[in-house]
């Protein structure tokens, strides 16, 4: 039997790798849909650019538009990944929650009315547990955060899942299966989060130093292509063992740091944002701050499977893949070491 | 020199590891420990007894809170690292995760906040978890009320020791008290600051900073004989009430036995 698989936004990166891993699979037609056509292959040189191009079906949608609808009822999809959630900055910010949460609501009217829907997959993130220091170290998947986001990415998310417990509710016979994913790290990746960290000098928040989380990609588009094949209904938490403090990640880099107290920092990135170039908004800010750890193990329980990078793994590839290996503080520390010997 | 170039070479290149509540072993026994040693050892000379009662596994210490400043958490902390070879995991008060600098310190220090969900997580880990449950109450307490406790708060980590199914150590801490002699209040100053006190002692902040100096009182600690406890009664209200109200008194009793011990705060 063949499954009929319908991924929303392989225009960018990960969505466009989960289309090519389940379009390599013979028993799945895949259909993408997508504001832009995926990615040009050059940097997913393993997946296959051009074959991706042709075992791939794309179809141009925006979904806020009912559009949608038709797609769905017209290519008897049984399957849906829900992969567009937009984090910023590049769009305004009605723009964005537009896109986020209306698409949302779009894509999932479609689902309801559908005969033919199974399952549906959607990639959210940890963003829904905010980042405040009155939270607990690590959170389940049944934590209550102490403040939950208020604006911005983290908002839409709290929104967007709401929209999908309700429909889980409406459609008991769809197995519906929300992902929470912490920072995507690897070679591939262009977000705010990898943005930062291959500038020149880090900005970071005066008498803070978060605990940061990160799941390797190869490892987020595993965790999509077993939920998108597989029922595994419920929500997950989904990030790499282990924490990585973000005095860590700069020394591993070896990049120096320009500590800036918090109301500066959010200035800073005010200014920032006209350049387009990294996410200072009021969560990154919070979390920058207080950070934020996730428990993976129910997922890990459920799939039995481990992830093959943890935390430091993840972050470490991603350092390898941009040749951030040089370190000076490291070298003047071993010049000096030398002398003294 | 050569462990001390490769500690420098460690943590200049990021290479160590902290755990997901971002404990930080290395810095912790290499640095804040080191500096408090000479304070343990020589300044409060802290004698302990009952450190067979520390079981081997999981377990939650649970102490009596006071000094205005809370030197009392690291000195246990000193203690349980030396004598018992363990590393206690301190619950504290969301103030401290509010502040800049004292935040990641204290999770680097292996603290996290006074919250059930880490205390639980810890405790099914094996670690030793070290509670105050006066809170601001005992450590901010007038110095007249000395060595008597205050209200256990709603027991919250009664029923988190049975949930985990670990022992209670009950831990009286004689000297603490004696630090720093609160004789007052600057209330509405405290209040603009956001602190839950602002304290003035016989030398604070009289003298400035030399007011924050600690008096050498002379420290014991001791460990009671470990509570059991066991799960199923976690969500009784009267159960738990009960064990709170037992261990609160086996603490009291063992904190005016070893205030006798003691005699004298400043005696030699």
């Amino acid at each position: 039997m063949t499954h009929t698989v319908l991924v929303t936004g392989v225009g960018r990166h990960i969505g466009a790798r989960v289309a090519a891993v389940l379009a390599a699979d013979p028993g799945i037609r895949v259909i993408g849909v997508d504001t832009v056509p995926p990615t040009s292959p050059e940097r997913d040189g393993r997946d296959g650019g051009a074959q991706l191009r042709d075992s791939l079906e794309f179809v141009h949608v925006d979904l806020r538009s009912p559009d949608i609808t038709r797609v769905i009822a017209a290519c008897d999809i049984d399957t849906v990944v829900h992969m567009s959630l937009l984090s910023g900055p590049a769009l305004s910010r009605s723009a964005m929650k537009e896109h986020n949460v209306i698409g949302t609501l779009q894509l999932l009217a479609a689902c309801q009315r559908s005969d033919t829907v199974r399952r549906v997959v959607v990639r959210s993130s940890t963003v829904v547990y905010g980042s405040s220091p009155l939270d607990p170290a690590v959170f389940t998947e049944s934590s209550e955060p102490a403040e939950p986001p208020t604006s911005g990415y983290g908002k839409d998310t709290v929104e967007v899942e709401g929209f999908v417990r309700g429909f889980a509710r409406r459609r008991p016979d769809v197995a519906v299966t929300t992902l929470r994913f912490a920072n995507l790290m690897g070679p591939g990746v262009d977000s705010p989060l990898t943005r930062f960290f291959t500038q020149p000098v880090l900005p970071t928040v005066l008498g803070f130093d978060p605990r940061l989380q990160f799941i390797h990609e190869d490892d987020a588009v595993e965790v999509l292509r077993r939920t998108a094949t597989e029922d595994h209904p419920g929500t997950f938490n989904a990030a790499g063992d282990g924490v990585l403090l973000l005095s860590q990640c700069v020394r591993r880099a070896g990049r120096p740091t320009l500590p800036v107290p918090g109301p500066a920092f959010r200035l800073l990135g005010e200014l920032a944002r006209g350049l387009d170039q990294v996410d200072y908004s009021p969560e990154q800010v919070a979390l920058m701050s207080h950070g934020r750890a996730v428990d993976s193990s129910r997922l890990v329980a459920e799939l039995g499977w481990t992830f093959a990078y943890d935390t430091a793994a993840a972050y470490a590839d991603f350092l390898r893949s941009r040749g951030l290996t040089s370190n000076l503080p490291l070298a003047v520390v071993d010049a000096l070491a030398g002398l003294v010997r | 020199m050569k462990e001390l170039l490769a500690f420098v070479r460690r943590r200049v290149s990021g290479d160590y590891e902290v755990d997901e509540f971002g404990y930080d072993p290395e810095l912790t026994d290499t640095v804040l420990l080191e500096l408090l040693r000479p304070l343990y050892r020589h300044w409060f000379r802290v004698e302990t007894s009952g450190l067979e009662h520390v079981p081997a596994d999981g377990a939650l210490i649970v102490a009596n809170h006071s000094g205005t400043l809370p030197l009392d958490a690291l000195m246990l902390q000193v203690c349980l690292h030396d004598e018992a070879h363990r590393a206690v995991r301190l619950l504290a008060a969301d103030l401290v995760y509010r502040l800049p600098t004292l935040s990641h310190l204290s999770r680097k220090f292996g603290h996290t906040l006074a919250c059930p969900e880490d205390a639980d997580r810890l405790l099914r880990k094996g670690e030793l978890v070290g509670v105050f449950p006066e809170g601001f109450k005992g450590v901010g307490k007038p110095f007249t009320h000395r060595y008597r406790l205050q209200r256990f708060g709603r027991g919250g980590f009664v029923s988190t020791a049975m949930r985990a199914g670990v022992p209670i150590v009950p831990c009286a801490i004689v000297g603490a008290e004696e630090i720093y002699p609160k004789i007052g209040d600057f209330t509405l100053l405290a209040r603009m600051l956001g602190l839950p006190y602002l304290p003035m002692t016989p030398f604070f902040p009289w003298l400035g900073a030399f007011g924050l100096i600690p008096l050498p009182s002379k420290w014991l600690i001791e460990f009671g004989e470990p509570i059991k406890t066991t799960p199923s009664d976690a969500d009784d209200p009267m159960t738990v009430f009960n064990l709170t109200d037992q261990v609160r008194e086996t603490l009291q009793h063992q904190l005016d036995a070893l205030r006798e011990r003691r005699g004298p705060a400043f005696h030699r």
